[in-house]
């Protein structure tokens, strides 16, 4: 459903993504793993198209959107929780998600936000308080809440374990699986490779920008290699 | 009675000046230092048709429409800058504004225009057409803030990054905010000029920005009521006390100051914070009878 070709991006002259290819299957999880720096969040912020594409092409179903304003990929069907969650902190949680189906028709919003309810009912006891004074787990419930209020295809999370509690990120991952289920793509950057083979159904490590392993998670978990040098003591 | 009425038609100009500035600034959070320039756009512009023998009922829209479309081109030559650059990007387009006028002897130079024509509604008439439209720019403002453009502007305001990253088109509600809030100053404008029959190229200078400013912030940033509230006090406290009026820059500046510092949501935030406390305490209270 996503294809990336020879993806390179970068911030003006420096180039943080090199010749990026890989594809994303429909109803799949895909994760994007590698050290602090390795342009794990670049990629998917070109792919959201907030960086630069310096050359290559994304395809979305098989169209070429590396050229396509923000705005008309959200309503394409891709969703951002980008890195930091990056709540609209002042703001309430309902007004949080109802910004988060801005790309969707008004009145499909009651029944949007309740589909988001019914996955984080800790969101629904919450909706007048403001995203500022959430917890970290809450907000990042919400960050993935307000992404699913788009009705993504494909979803992209950038480190939803960050600074989380085991049980938080139980609580996400157990959201992720519930939308792959439900036909979602998901686009999951994690920086602990153990972490991601918990979900993902195929993994890419990058270093410094470039691919350097990529492959299905069962061949992730089987070759000494990779386990090796990117799951360190975190030997199965 | 002739006083109050030229009182009451002045502060319901001010209240759709502020009330135009707040759309920018109060609901998608962007600063401007120049709104004068915008409210003068509308005065001259539909000045220099009345005097012309244009009616006033043409020009009201025109001016309404001059200055809209100078605040698209500065809001298109400002979607590259935000925060203190912005704040001096319009404070320069306010100083611009003014240097423009004065030398041009189509629009008077520095001697203004005067014997402005009166629209012929009476004293009283014309006092009533304000205070309508003022009502209508209020009740805009408050449909606006609840549609779906509101909420964007709301997104906007607290994040512009993250507003662009779930998809808002920012641009687009930016100029939005600055085309509309411009036009509806250019409304005020070309009241204005109508009131008072007499412009300058002072009538519209900087202290005038910052005395909008001042009202959008002390009447609490975004929030209808309160603007609305501090737009009339504000305009009307100078005409009732000598003081106010002889310090009247020094006096918005610092009032403008107090309530960044330690009131950030002006008045409206007062009373909310201070309703939610009296909250607090009512079920304090309760709790206390209830065993
Ligand atoms: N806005 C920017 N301007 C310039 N360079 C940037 C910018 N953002 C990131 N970079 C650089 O791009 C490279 C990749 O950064 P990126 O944020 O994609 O890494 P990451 O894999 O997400 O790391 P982390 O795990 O720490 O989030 C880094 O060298 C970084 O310094
Ligand atoms: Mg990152």
């Amino acid at each position: 459903m996503l294809r990336l070709t020879e993806l390179s991006a970068g911030y003006g002259a420096f180039t943080a993504v090199h010749g990026l290819s890989l594809a994303v299957a429909p109803a799949s999880v895909f994760a994007l793993v590698g050290a602090n720096g390795a342009g794990k969040s670049s990629t998917i912020m070109a792919i959201a198209g907030h960086v630069t594409v310096q050359g290559g092409q994304v395809e979305l179903d098989g169209q070429d959107i590396t050229a396509l304003p923000v705005a008309r990929r959200v309503s394409r069907g891709i969703a951002l929780v980008p890195e930091g969650r990056r709540l609209f902190g002042d703001l309430s949680v309902r007004d949080n998600l109802m910004i988060g189906g801005y790309a969707r028709p008004r009145r499909d919003e009651a029944e949007n936000r309740a589909r988001v309810i019914e996955m984080f009912p800790r969101l629904g006891e919450r909706l007048d308080q403001a995203a500022g004074t959430l917890s970290g787990g809450e907000q990042q419930m919400l960050a993935i809440g307000r992404a699913l209020m788009a009705r993504p295809r494909l979803l992209m999370v950038d480190e939803v374990s960050l600074g989380l509690m085991p049980a938080a990120i139980d609580v996400c991952y157990a959201a992720i699986r519930r939308l792959k289920e439900a036909g979602v793509s998901v686009l999951l950057v994690e920086q602990s490779t153990a972490r991601a083979l918990e979900i993902a159904d195929r993994v890419c490590v990058l270093e410094s920008g470039r691919a350097v392993w990529q492959g299905s998670a069962e061949e992730a978990r089987k070759d000494p290699a990779m386990i090796e040098a990117y799951m360190g003591l975190a030997k199965v | 009675m002739e006083y109050e009425i030229t009182l009451m038609t002045l502060a319901g100009i001010a209240v759709i000046a502020a009330l135009g500035l707040n759309l920018i600034t109060g609901f998608c959070g962007q600063i401007s230092l120049g709104h004068a320039a915008f409210y003068g756009a509308g005065a001259y512009g539909a000045a220099m048709l009345t005097t012309n023998g244009v009616s006033f009922w043409l020009a009201l829209p025109a001016g309404a429409l001059v200055a809209g479309a100078l605040g698209l081109v500065v809001g298109l030559a400002s979607l590259r800058v935000r925060h203190d650059f912005l704040a001096i990007t319009t404070m320069g387009v306010g100083f611009l504004f003014i240097g423009v006028v004065r030398q041009q002897d189509a629009l008077g130079g520095e001697m203004g225009i005067y014997a402005i024509p009166d629209p012929g509604l009476g004293r009283l008439g014309y006092m009533v057409l304000v205070v309508v439209l003022a009502g209508l720019v209020a009740a805009f403002s408050l449909y606006l803030k609840r549609s779906w453009m509101g909420f964007a502007f709301d997104a906007i305001a607290d994040d512009e990054d993250t507003a662009l990253m779930v998809g808002i088109d920012v641009a687009r509600y930016k100029l939005a905010a600055f085309a509309m809030g411009t036009a509806i100053a250019g409304v005020a404008g070309v009241l204005y000029a109508h009131e008072i029959k007499y412009i300058g190229p002072d009538s519209f200078g900087f202290p005038e920005s910052i005395a909008m400013l001042a009202m959008v912030a002390v009447g609490g940033i975004g929030s209808v009521g309160g603007v609305a509230f501090a737009a009339v006090v504000m305009t009307v406290l100078p005409h009732w006390l000598q003081v106010v009026a002889e310090y009247k820059l020094l006096l918005y500046g610092a009032l403008l100051f107090a309530v960044m510092r330690f009131s950030p949501g002006g008045l409206a935030g007062l009373v909310r914070s201070w309703r939610t406390r009296a909250g607090g305490f009512r079920i304090a209270a309760t709790g206390k009878v209830e065993p």
